[in-house]
């Protein structure tokens, strides 16, 4: 809780903006899928490559599994979104998110040699979207927000107040 | 992780605190600040409610502008009922490598398949697939390691149906006549060479043996007046094997063509883009170049000529027999068939008027009769169009199968795309107020699910052009020469007359015999329906 004392203004509000701007993505991409009933993982998984194309094969290739997958993915990345926005054990949620984030990009990083034959946004090399977001949520779990904008400051609260009060 | 532990010590405190908008004495901005992702929570939920009635407005505006709306697409009855009716023993003339694929699509693999799809995880995937109440209880085959294959693959019982799948010996036959002799055999799955055929086909008829028929139907223009002729004076099922109509997309595609989505065809483009040994039929060597295994003991060559002019033996011959026009028309038996039986189930076009075919051997140039670059010009006056079909093993640029219509174009893969023309006359309103945009797909049909797809991106493109050898029935991947054998014992059993029927056969049969006269000639040949003739 320390931390937050060190957090100028600034600092804050834009630590704040970042988890908003993930959980919100993170969320619409879950909802995305709820609302697609014929939304399923296995053409991103087809096209998985590199280390996880072993994983992605199993997966696609087990009706049972690959509906386990979807449910599970779906509503993972829903309880990550909404934690983030709300600041609801949004630590737990950024590493959560974190690990599932990197997942993604474990299937199709883009390395040299790897091709792809659906077409991304942008240009990509080793470095892309989803392994900056991935750090990012690592960052909002090393720097929390939360027990001040969001529902975790409810369980912090009295600790604070034995601490000193409001922080800022 | 010691956080949350507090967190969940303090539950009950804090739920007070929010029911009191104060947290235990918190003051009231620290608990404003603390609901802060609330109001954002909110314009995401609002944003969510708008871009959902934005899209499903968009798409019933297509759709209603299409007149889709009133679709019903058939729902498949793919794995809901038990196979009825007696058990169907089966024999298969001829066992290379599609027999294979035959077998499997009937519940028979080699132990050598199993054992590699156990190792790949797709065992238990094949073993869904619909148990047809067969047995395979009958090999012909001239070279004996294919035959020997058939026998251990007839015999395996792991198979759909497990158990309860009768274990009937298998026998092997010398000759395709011993197996029509033998009334034990209900019916034949011809997959030899081309050249067989017909004749095979004609005798199977006659012995009162349904046939399943790979294609092409018949190379000679008399032995396809004979077999026609023979089914039609028969009670026998006749089924040829032209799988990838059993798809999903082409039942959606059908509804296309019905609701006149296209305006008017006036011409169909359709396509072989290879360029591989394998893909221009180089077949004879294994992958370190050695000929794969055959000699004249083991191969009884007289019976696999049969009819054909007698040459000497040659394993390229047995191997690679598509090349040379002793034992089929080259990319028009092997390939535009397909294409041919595509076009012809979605438009019943039938017999063209005219047909003019030109090509060369230009790139593999080595024994072959059969042109690797080859493009054929089939003219249909009377319905108004103009059917195309390019064929090269030189290039695999992906050129699809298209329909042009005036007001749209659908190109037919594994996914139907059909797309808006910039001129249309029926769009250009939709198009005008920008409800329609011609530069992407209008609708496509995910193969996954009997639903329109109206306005999808463009990454639907690319998983279009894929193979066609397995579609999605509820949820499943199924193969679809399953599918093509199991309509055909369905009639065989409950009467009804399968797609890829005897009438179809026949149009096909004339047009590739056309086709393959006017590549020869190299001149324009004609069809004359008074006398029923190609001139």
């Amino acid at each position: 809780m320390n931390q937050y004392k060190n957090y100028t203004k600034l600092q804050l509000i834009f630590l704040v903006l970042l988890r908003f701007l993930v959980g919100w993505h993170i969320l619409y991409e879950g909802i995305a899928k709820v609302l697609n009933p014929q939304w399923t993982s296995a053409g991103f998984l087809s096209e998985s490559q590199w280390i996880l194309s072993g994983f992605a094969d199993w997966v696609t290739s087990n009706s049972g599994v690959l509906a386990a997958v979807d449910f599970l993915n779906t509503w993972g990345l829903i309880a990550i979104g909404l934690s983030l926005l709300l600041g609801l054990f949004a630590r737990t949620a950024a590493i959560a998110g974190a690990t599932l984030v990197f997942v993604y990009y474990l299937n199709s990083p883009p390395l040299i040699g790897i091709e792809y034959t659906l077409p991304v946004e942008g240009n990509n090399l080793i470095v892309n979207k989803t392994l900056i977001e991935a750090v990012a949520l690592c960052v909002l779990a090393l720097f929390p927000t939360s027990k001040i904008f969001g529902f975790d400051a409810f369980w912090s609260g009295r600790n604070k107040k034995k601490q000193g009060g409001e922080i800022i | 992780m010691k956080e949350e532990m507090n967190a969940d010590k303090k539950d009950n405190l804090s739920e007070e605190g929010k029911a009191n908008g104060q947290g235990e004495g918190m003051p009231r901005r620290t608990v404003l600040k603390a609901l802060a992702g609330l109001p954002v929570a909110g314009i995401l939920g609002f944003e969510i409610l708008r871009k959902h009635k934005y899209d499903v407005n968009k798409r019933s505006s297509v759709v209603k502008e299409l007149g889709l709306d009133e679709i019903d697409f058939p729902m498949p009855d793919y794995g809901t009922k038990k196979s009825s009716g007696e058990l169907i023993r089966l024999g298969f003339i001829g066992f290379g490598t599609r027999a294979g694929q035959l077998s499997s699509a009937l519940g028979f693999k080699h132990p050598d398949d199993v054992k590699s799809r156990q190792q790949n995880n797709t065992l238990a995937e094949w073993l869904q697939q619909e148990y047809l109440n067969v047995a395979v209880t009958g090999i012909c085959d001239v070279f004996d390691l294919h035959a020997e294959k058939g026998l251990s693959t007839a015999a395996n019982e792991i198979r759909p149906g497990g158990q309860d799948a009768p274990k009937l010996p298998v026998k092997r036959y010398r000759t395709y006549r011993e197996m029509l002799d033998d009334k034990d055999i209900d019916a034949v799955i011809i997959a030899t060479p081309d050249h067989h055929h017909a004749r095979m086909a004609t005798e199977a008829a006659r012995a009162g043996k349904h046939v399943y028929c790979e294609k092409s139907p018949a190379l000679h223009l008399d032995e396809l007046n004979e077999l026609y002729s023979t089914i039609k004076n028969s009670s026998i099922v006749y089924q040829l094997g032209h799988q990838i109509t059993q798809s999903i997309v082409f039942q959606q595609a059908k509804e296309i063509i019905k609701k006149n989505i296209l305006g008017k065809i006036t011409l169909i483009e359709t396509t072989t883009n290879r360029n591989t040994a394998e893909g221009a039929w180089i077949r004879h060597l294994d992958a370190n170049g050695n000929p794969k295994p055959g000699d004249e003991k083991s191969i009884d060559w007289n019976q696999w000529l049969g009819t054909a002019p007698y040459v000497p033996f040659s394993i390229d011959r047995f191997y690679s027999w598509t090349k040379w026009f002793d034992y089929d028309h080259g990319m028009i038996g092997q390939l535009f068939t397909h294409e041919y039986d595509a076009v012809n189930q979605l438009l019943h076009i039938g017999i063209p008027k005219s047909v003019s075919s030109s090509g060369g051997i230009y790139h593999w140039k080595d024994n072959r009769d059969m042109p690797d670059s080859l493009h054929c010009v089939f003219e249909y006056p009377q319905h108004e169009l103009t059917l195309l079909y390019s064929g090269n093993l030189a290039s695999s640029r992906g050129r699809g199968r298209v329909f042009m219509g005036h007001d749209a174009s659908m190109e037919l893969g594994n996914n139907a795309i059909i797309t808006a023309d910039r001129n249309s006359t029926r769009y250009a309103d939709a198009i005008k107020s920008g409800l329609i945009d011609p530069g992407s797909p209008m609708i496509s049909f995910n193969p996954d699910a009997g639903q329109i797809d109206a306005v999808t991106s463009a990454s639907e493109k690319y998983y279009a052009s894929r193979g066609l050898t397995t579609t999605t029935i509820n949820g499943r991947r199924v193969d679809v020469t399953h599918l093509h054998l199991r309509e055909w014992l369905n009639c065989i059993r409950n009467g009804g007359t399968p797609g890829a029927n005897i009438e179809m056969a026949f149009q096909e049969g004339i047009t590739c015999i056309m086709a393959h006269k006017s590549y020869l000639e190299k001149r324009t040949v004609e069809w004359d329906e008074a006398n029923r003739k190609i001139i």
